[in-house]
């Protein structure tokens, strides 16, 4: 066995005992599975794209993703949590403070990424947190909307604007005047704490600037792109296991004296279905091929986060539709895989966004 | 402290599992192998051993190439070296040719304390632990729920029936364990990263100075004479209340005689 099937063994194990016997009744009550992620750091899965010398996994983000999409089969909220920590992380491994990585990255911490706010969703750059310089550094005052982990989470990476513009910071949890909103109440995905994060005049020192005072934007969207690729896995991860659901179904079900997978018109649902994931799953690895391969990626990811998603919505519908009306309640997990692949649709960038950048790209005539 | 933990590739209990019909052994090639379940709890208890007192713990075990995975697994977990004992003339081993065969390993091997799970998902014979110690000249301790090293002398707290046993003896000896005993670690990336730098040292039928009649299929004292698919199950029976359903399951049960 390859070092990665050996890890994707190590992921199932775990999915199988550790994930998925506490996914319905932590949804049911909204419950946050922190042990879960002490124990998926324990097993070193919190790192894996980073560099080895930095406590990272050294692995190709092609192997990292296949990682999240086993995760979110098993559970979304965390498969998306895996994939918003490493998120987080990278704004400090590629443009920050390298000696901090390996404690952000070495299985104990959890991070979360404050981009959004009440007022700037699709429109990120028009941001109005502020930090202001101050003798012994900077001073935060200001909203951010939507933060995933938003009071779990042990460091925030945070957009905020500074005089040379939007500047990107290290913020650990526990600093006077940061505080936290109550967790939004979501259709689905309620296991992950989503909260506003306020900004009360929070001091921070110098070394918190990741980058340069200015370089916010470009740092926020170079995250970006590889965090739709986390999101395109979640995407292909939540609707294999509607899909599994679905066709084990179809084999079993009787009506009109057959199996309904026998029902040419009911067998044509799932084929489409399997054929859709399979060209998800193609297109999010091939663009995190160009990534591993050092070459520009941004608009394959886009259109990668765009299709998987897209696809995770129209597969998790008629993995309900498959199921009937078992498929709408709630002792079948079809339903709950249907409210979760909605909002993949609107995370890091709603599908509108990655049109947008796909169409920008078509028009400057950009490598796709 | 010299710890060894024994090993043993088994078909996954979620497969179906088939006999070959030539020697009417089981046919490994056509499923899936995984470690047996009960030898995870093996490989736990030696770690821990290990970490109180200690040494170095390495994995025996016998079966066919395709077993490294299982090794692989164990030395990913924690454990320090392996030993794989593989030869196509240890095919088709009943308990006591095994037995044989891995009593010639440990002798070459050493070691303090042999441990391995009370039995394995395939045959389920559950003596190897005692034929070992027999043939090993060392005492037994079987069944440990909880095994404690004090110096030259172990302690287990032996499932029973009713209890349990507190059973002392002195070391070298040979522990089996069941799954109460604790709960084992999932392995790391990292620990499946340094299992590849791990040494694995392979073993053949000639490296165990073994009388070779004693080995592998010729040397199984026992034989599988026939084998059937187990049957269907059949169709439970119903028992329709009309007021006198309580009496009616209650007279089935006792004429089963579990009531
Ligand atoms: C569960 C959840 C978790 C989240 N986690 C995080 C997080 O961790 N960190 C973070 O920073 N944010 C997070 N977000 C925020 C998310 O990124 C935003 O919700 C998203 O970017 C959209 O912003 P908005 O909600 O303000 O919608 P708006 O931007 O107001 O958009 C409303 C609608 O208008 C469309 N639209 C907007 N502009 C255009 C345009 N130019 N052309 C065409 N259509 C357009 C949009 O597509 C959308 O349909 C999270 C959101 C949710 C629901």
């Amino acid at each position: 066995m390859s070092v990665e099937d050996e890890l994707l063994e190590l992921v199932r194990d775990i999915a199988a005992k550790e994930v998925v016997p506490r996914a319905v009744s932590y949804e049911q009550e909204g419950r946050f599975p922190r042990e879960v992620f002490t124990l998926l750091g324990e097993a070193g899965l919190l790192g894996l794209p980073y560099p080895e010398e930095h406590g990272g996994g050294g692995l190709p983000y092609s192997t990292y993703l296949r990682v999240v999409e086993e995760l979110a089969k098993a559970w979304l909220a965390v498969g998306l949590g895996v994939s918003v920590h490493t998120l987080s992380c990278f704004p400090t491994f590629a443009y920050g403070d390298l000696s901090r990585l390996p404690e952000m990255i070495g299985g104990s911490l959890l991070g979360a990424y404050c981009l959004s706010e009440p007022q700037s969703g699709s429109d990120a750059a028009a941001l109005t947190t502020r930090a202001a310089a101050d003798s012994g550094g900077y001073v935060v005052d200001g909203v951010k909307a939507w933060t995933t982990h938003g009071g779990v989470a042990d460091f925030y990476t945070l957009m905020a604007r500074t005089p040379a513009g939007v500047s990107c910071f290290h913020v650990p949890a526990g600093l006077e005047g940061l505080s936290f909103g109550p967790a939004e109440r979501k259709m689905g995905l309620r296991s992950s704490p989503t909260a506003q994060v306020r900004f009360d005049s929070v001091r921070l020192a110098h070394d918190a600037l990741i980058g340069a005072e200015g370089q916010g934007m470009r740092i926020a969207l170079a995250a970006l792109d590889g965090g739709r690729l986390g999101i395109a896995a979640c995407a292909v991860g939540v609707a294999q296991a509607a899909f599994d659901a679905a066709a084990g179904y179809a084999r079993e079900r009787k009506q009109f004296g057959s199996r309904i997978v026998d029902h040419q018109g009911l067998a044509f649902i799932l084929a489409d279905m399997a054929t859709a994931i399979a060209a998800a799953r193609a297109l999010y690895r091939d663009a995190a091929a160009l990534r591993d391969a050092g070459r520009p990626y941004g608009t394959r990811a886009a259109m990668a986060k765009l299709f998987a998603t897209d696809t995770c919505m129209r597969v998790t519908t008629d993995a309900v539709q498959v199921l009937g009306g078992y498929g709408y309640v709630e002792d079948f997990p079809v339903e709950r895989y249907m409210r979760e692949a909605k909002v993949l649709q609107i995370v890091e960038g709603t599908n509108q966004i990655q049109r947008l950048v796909i169409g920008r790209a078509i028009a400057k005539a950009d490598p796709m | 402290m010299n710890i060894v933990v024994c090993v043993k590739q088994v078909p996954d209990t979620a497969t179906e599992r088939k006999l070959r019909s030539d020697d009417k052994t089981l046919d490994r090639d056509a499923v899936d192998g995984v470690i047996n379940e009960l030898d995870e709890y093996a490989v736990e208890e030696a770690l821990r051993l290990k970490e109180a007192h200690g040494g170095e713990v390495t994995v025996l075990t016998m079966g066919p190439a395709k077993a490294a995975d299982t090794i692989r697994k164990a030395l990913a977990m924690g454990a320090d070296k392996a030993v794989h004992l593989v030869d196509d003339a240890l095919a088709g081993s009943d308990a006591l040719s095994t037995s044989y065969a891995l009593a010639q390993a440990l002798g070459r091997v050493g070691f303090d304390v042999v441990v391995l799970g009370s039995e394995s998902t395939d045959a389920r014979t559950g003596v190897l632990a005692a034929m070992l110690a027999e043939r090993l000249g060392v005492p037994q301790l079987s069944q440990a729920r909880k095994v404690e090293v004090n110096g030259s002398a172990v302690t287990i707290e032996r499932v029973t029936d009713y209890g349990y046993d507190r059973v002392e003896a002195s070391l070298p000896a040979v522990v089996s364990v069941v799954e109460k005993i604790n709960e084992p670690r999932y392995p790391s990336f990292k620990g499946i990263m340094a299992a590849k730098k791990k040494p694995v040292e392979t073993l053949g039928a000639a490296d165990l100075e073994a009388d070779a009649g004693q080995l592998g299929l010729a040397g199984a004292w026992s034989e599988v004479v026939d084998f059937a698919v187990a049957p269907p199950r059949a169709a439970g029976t119903v028992v329709k209340d009309e007021g006198d359903g309580g009496a009616k399951a209650a007279e089935f049960l006792a004429s089963k005689k579990f009531i």
